[in-house]
């Protein structure tokens, strides 16, 4: 037998307890290592995408869109190197997937996301094709689309002359980011911004948003300064932001998801803090005679109260690495290309420190108290 | 000095109880030499747990000296009174006091965690302890699974396997019947007459007191002999 064994031999007292205990504990950093890849995820999206251009959107909501005839006047303002316009689609495909796809023209998207690779002729193909459509590797992969199949996409907003929302779309390119983080955003579709525009039935020479590449990043204050005055007590005010900043935004369109993640968690680690907590100070207070013997034995106060942290620390670690392991799971499993879900590296380092706190907060006080029982009042039972 | 085990020199002990100061022990003067199997016996809160614990280094005194082995344990402290006990004294407590969670052999070689023995070395000597008392055969079970005369005889061997000169037993026989009280008395006067252990006894049992060498009757916190010297 090992200090070790014997830390082992007393957390497994109580069969039932135990397995309640690491339950919630399981439970608690399933959700912590599920929550904690949701807000990486949307904080990455923000983070890699770097300073290099910038979004004008309506000053109201990116929900409304802008007149094309603002274009010209985005084009000439100085620092302003290329600019393109993309329109939200709405896409939905087969029953109820909502994808996400947007009108763009091809070779503006070609100018100003050159992370996105994919060959010459796939773009000339794009380009060419006015029933055209591109997908990034994601997209394609997770629905086994192939370049030359026909893609029929519904759109839940644009419906075409005829009134049918059901669009079909030749799938002539599928392009790959030029590293592992644009790889993680290559889950976007784009379609030809001419064809879209003259098909559908309502909205038409409008765009969303207007993605304008700088020629010099350490401009994007001024330019973006300057566009939103051009337009300013206009019809179409403008709110102009780098292209991070306005991810952040859309995502706070459903919430801070890094408010919200923390909240549920503070909330689920503090009702943990109370369960495992009292767990341990329960099974000290059981033990009051089986530490005083040890301490009769010879172990020191300080051994007592690493046999006491040992256990609480061996609970929250079973508890803990099971619930990330088995969040990691979930995460490959049900992490499709529209939500990368990833407990990565990053999500585990947090989750193990969060493990060694845990095992501090609850273990640190009931261990005290078993390292300060007096034998002589311990055995006589006072 | 040489040839006493145990020297308690003019010890005082009290106890506060709330707001209340209580004195157990009135300048208690004792030797026990090496070898010795004393029973200490006297009626309740007459002290003899408290001189038990004071000797074993459970406790210390408010006053007065503790020899044991030639150590003077009353100015040691607290970690260093228990690394003394590690190795110098073995416990044996009228609920045996196992640990319910861990087989016989595992509750004999837990103090042995305490040494730097390998595991080897460690199984060697639970083996050789159980054998003792007799219980090799029962090494593999729990408390639980045991009768109260073979839970002691556990005890026994876990008190025993460090090999400490000196046995202390609170009570040993308190919570069994007369036949196996009389077994554990028989393997104690064992491990004392074969095995040279200085064994001190608090007992309430006269016939448990027979099996000692000498007894020892303890009232009010004094020794019987040195009251009626006193008087």
């Amino acid at each position: 037998m090992t200090r070790t064994g014997f830390v082992l031999a007393n957390l497994g007292r109580k069969k039932t307890r135990l397995v309640l205990t690491l339950l919630s504990i399981v439970t608690a950093f399933l959700l912590f290592g599920l929550l904690q890849a949701v807000n990486v995820l949307f904080s990455a999206g923000a983070d890699f995408v770097g300073a290099t251009r910038l979004v004008t959107q309506a000053r109201v909501s990116f929900t409304q869109s802008l007149p094309m005839r603002l274009l010209p006047q985005i084009e000439s303002v100085p620092g302003v190197d290329k600019v393109m316009w993309q329109q939200w689609f709405g896409a939905v495909w087969q029953e109820n997937t909502q994808l996400i796809f947007f009108a763009t023209d091809s070779a503006r998207l070609h100018a100003v996301y050159p992370e996105y690779i994919m060959p010459d002729a796939e773009w000339k193909a794009f380009a060419d094709t006015r029933t055209g459509m591109i997908v990034g590797r994601q997209l394609a992969n997770q629905y086994g689309w192939k370049i030359g199949d026909k893609v029929p996409i519904a759109s839940n907003i644009f419906p075409q002359q005829d009134g049918s929302k059901a669009w079909t779309f030749d799938l002539v390119g599928i392009y790959d980011g030029k590293d592992e983080e644009w790889q993680r955003s290559t889950n976007v579709g784009w379609i030809n911004y001419g064809y879209f525009d003259e098909a559908n039935q309502f909205g038409k020479g409008r765009a969303g948003t207007f993605t304008i590449k700088l020629t010099d990043p350490d401009r994007a204050a001024e330019v973006a300064s300057t566009i939103d005055r051009m337009f300013e007590n206009s019809s179409d005010e403008t709110k102009t932001q780098t292209e991070k900043d306005f991810n952040i935004g859309f995502f706070k369109q459903i919430g801070d998801i890094g408010l919200i993640v923390r909240w549920i968690l503070f909330a689920v680690f503090f009702t943990l803090l109370l369960v495992v907590g009292n767990t341990i100070a329960q099974s000290v207070r059981e033990r009051v005679p089986e530490l005083a013997i040890l301490k009769t034995l010879g172990f020191s106060n300080g051994s007592v109260l690493a046999f006491v942290l040992a256990e609480a620390a061996a609970l929250c670690i079973i508890g803990g690495l099971i619930g990330l392991g088995i969040a990691t799971v979930i995460g490959i499993a049900i992490g499709g290309a529209n939500f990368p879900i990833v407990v990565d590296g990053q999500v585990w380092v947090v989750g193990l420190i969060s493990i060694l706190v845990l095992s501090l907060a609850v273990g640190l006080l009931p261990a005290l108290r078993a390292s300060r029982i007096t034998i002589v009042d311990a055995l006589a039972g006072r | 000095m040489s040839d006493a085990m145990v020297q308690v020199r003019n010890v005082h002990k009290s106890y506060v109880r709330g707001k209340q100061t209580v004195e157990v022990l009135h300048g208690l003067t004792l030797d026990i030499p090496k070898g010795d199997f004393v029973a200490l016996m006297g009626p309740s809160g007459s002290g003899k747990t408290t001189l038990l614990n004071l000797i074993g280094g459970l406790d210390g005194p408010t006053s007065g000296e503790i020899h044991v082995g030639g150590e003077r344990i009353d100015k040691l402290s607290g970690g260093d009174l228990a690394k003394w006990r590690a190795r110098n004294v073995g416990f044996v407590f009228q609920f045996y006091n196992l640990m319910p969670v861990l087989t016989a052999e595992r509750n004999v070689e837990l103090p042995l965690l305490l040494t730097n023995l390998s595991a080897v070395q460690r199984r060697k000597s639970v083996a050789v302890a159980l054998e003792v008392v007799g219980l090799t055969d029962r090494a593999r079970h729990k408390p639980k699974e045991l009768s109260g005369g073979q839970e002691q005889r556990v005890a026994i061997a876990r008190a025993l396997v460090s090999d400490p000169a000196l046995l202390i037993c609170d009570e040993p026989t308190g919570d069994l019947d007369r036949k196996t009280a009389d077994e554990i008395l028989g393997l104690l006067q064992v491990l004392n007459r074969d095995h040279g252990k200085t064994i001190v006894m608090v007992t309430h049992d006269p016939k448990a007191a027979e099996f000692a060498s000498r007894t020892l009757h303890l009232e009010k916190g004094q020794l019987l002999e040195q009251a009626a010297a006193a008087a």
